[in-house]
């Protein structure tokens, strides 16, 4: 791989050996990705945080050791300086106040606080999010990043205009020391065009039909590029966090083109940008529900538990949640979780949109999922959620069966108590 | 690729040239999938299993074997879970793979084990489970033993 001078420097550890791990990182990662060099950017989003058990081991011998490991794949132990580019922490396993409902050890909480101390003095911003896009981390267009979090880059690329791979913890860690990510993928330009053509041929609309729609063309397309053309309505930042949260699980999308509403594509022709269309994806009724069923693996009505916020919700989902709950009361057999940032819980809280969905039996959690924590409610078997992602993960992780379906229906479920939802 | 779709015989050797991503030799039982693999909420970091919901490979481990399969998909935790197996001494003793993507290339960079990808034929269908696979990343050279069947 070509290095300019200061990366040669950085290589040669002539800036410290943080710095020289981290550039041994990236030349390994570039050579097997095959890229010719690295490029600058200034916008990372990472995994920095100590929160599992597996971990508590490494974190006996400290922060330095645990960033060295797990964010370096570094076996020397290296003293960690401050980040050199604007860096911020994604989504973690625990929530820093309610980790007691989690079901977490206090032990476990106590020692991610103590990780956040370490990479907080560091620089990493503490947004403790999957939607940084949602909390101040908006990049522009052309804007070059090191993000993880599949269903942040896909709206990163997509919807923002800013170029990402789907980066991992190591690579953010060295992205983050140095400045410096390979340049591949979607940071060529000539790579984000479109290759595949969906023709829509029903209407999408709410955030479940654009949920459904994002799961179908993941498993079809893989990590394509589609271009979608047909009978969608303009969408939001709510429905594009689902559709690109769920298309990035049941595939790898990390980059799609709506004409005229995403900033790369004013028209199909420039979407594909003289690109072969390579192949033609239908979505009607019969793929919607071949999404849904796909989906919805449960069988069993009663339902232990109802998750909602997945990707973060945003603090107007946190509102509709809260007025379809106004007033009333969940069911004694079920427990209804609402996932928002920490940042927009404080409007939460503000508002007393919190108070209405604890009034009514419910929680309200930051920092964490239960996919990612892998905790939810004591002896919870059956789960209803709105997002496509978490009933996609949440049966592989944990053994549970889903149900998924609008908000509306999880809403009444959560009530209720058993699910009535459908297509 | 109908040239290999008949049957090879047991004993018979494969030699296939394909080019390098992480280097090193190793040699092992194939696990064979058609399906691209998960990381994080894919596999099971402590023992090596596939864990996702309708996954041709769900159940098994990849814990020592070499592990052969079109790609990585999902979510970006895929270098953390496969750097977290290493750890635990459940990772594959090497990766053969079609599609490059970061997730996969840095999954291989951490899993410190030899991987290689674009080999001259596809290995999805030279290479059946149970068959003995010899990567030798650094010469770029893949050995392929067939297994009696």
């Amino acid at each position: 791989m070509k290095l300019t001078d200061y990366e040669k420097e950085m290589f040669d550890g002539v800036h410290g050996r943080a710095k020289a791990r981290a550039m041994d990182l990236l030349v390994r990662y570039g050579q097997a990705l095959g890229a010719e060099r690295l490029v600058e950017t200034n916008n990372v989003a990472g995994a920095f945080n100590a929160s599992t058990p597996s971990v508590r081991d490494l974190v006996k011998k400290g922060f330095d050791a645990v960033y060295s490991e797990l964010n370096l794949d570094s076996a020397e132990v290296v003293e960690v300086p401050k980040m050199v580019a604007h860096t911020c922490q994604l989504i973690t396993g625990i929530d820093n106040e309610r980790w007691r409902v989690q079901g977490i050890p206090d032990d476990l909480a106590e020692q991610q606080k103590r990780g956040e101390e370490f990479f907080g003095s560091r620089g990493i911003n503490m947004f403790a999010t999957c939607t940084p896009y949602q909390v101040g981390n908006v990049p522009v267009k052309g804007e070059h990043c090191a993000w993880m979090e599949s269903s942040a880059v896909v709206y990163c690329n997509s919807v923002l205009g800013a170029r990402t791979n789907t980066e991992g913890k190591e690579s953010t860690g060295a992205a983050a020391l140095t400045g410096r990510i390979p340049y591949w993928g979607y940071h060529i330009k000539d790579n984000r065009r479109g290759t595949h053509l969906v023709e829509i041929d029903i209407d999408v609309d709410d955030i479940m039909d654009w949920g459904l729609l994002g799961y179908y063309l993941g498993e079809i397309i893989d990590d394509e590029i589609p271009v979608l053309t047909g009978r969608y309505k303009q969408p939001s930042l709510i429905k594009l966090k689902h559709f690109g949260a769920a298309a990035a699980s049941s595939g790898g999308v990390e980059m799609y083109h709506i004409p005229d509403i995403t900033p790369e594509a004013r028209t199909v022709e420039e979407a594909f940008g003289g690109n072969p269309v390579r192949g033609t994806v239908r979505y009607g009724e019969k793929e919607r529900r071949t999404a849904y069923e796909n989906l919805n693996c449960a069988t069993e009505r009663n339902i232990d538990f109802v998750m909602l916020g997945c990707p973060h919700n945003s603090i107007d989902q946190v509102w509709l949640i809260a007025s379809l709950l106004d007033g009333r009361k969940i069911s004694t057999n079920t427990e209804l979780w609402v996932h928002t940032p920490r940042a927009l819980r404080e409007v939460a809280d503000r508002n007393g949109y919190t108070k209405m969905i604890m009034d009514a039996g419910g929680q309200v959690m930051s920092d964490t999922c239960p996919a990612i924590s892998r905790h939810m409610p004591k002896g919870t078997k059956v789960v209803a959620t709105d997002s496509a992602k978490q009933a996609h993960y949440l049966p592989a992780i944990t053994g549970v069966s889903a149900w998924f379906g609008s908000v509306k229906d999880c809403v009444e479920a959560a009530v209720s108590g058993r699910w009535n939802g459908g297509l | 690729m109908s040239d290999v779709a008949a049957p090879a015989k047991a004993g018979t050797r494969i030699v296939l040239r394909g080019r390098k991503v992480v280097g090193g030799c190793a040699e092992g039982e194939a696990i064979v999938t058609r399906d691209t693999i998960s990381g994080w909420g894919g596999i099971n970091e402590r023992d090596g299993t596939v864990i996702e919901r309708r996954h041709e490979l769900r159940g098994q481990s990849f814990k020592d074997k070499i592990l052969v399969f079109p790609g990585a998909k999902g979510s970006s935790g895929w270098s953390a879970y496969f750097h977290m197996a290493r750890l635990n001494g459940a990772s594959p003793r090497a990766m053969i793979f079609n599609k490059m993507t970061t997730k996969i290339a840095l999954g291989a960079v951490v899993t410190h084990a030899p991987a290689m990808t674009e080999l001259e034929q596809d290995p999805l269908q030279v290479i059946e489970t149970g068959d003995w696979v010899k990567v030798d990343a650094d010469n770029g050279i893949v050995e392929i033993t067939k297994r009696a069947r």
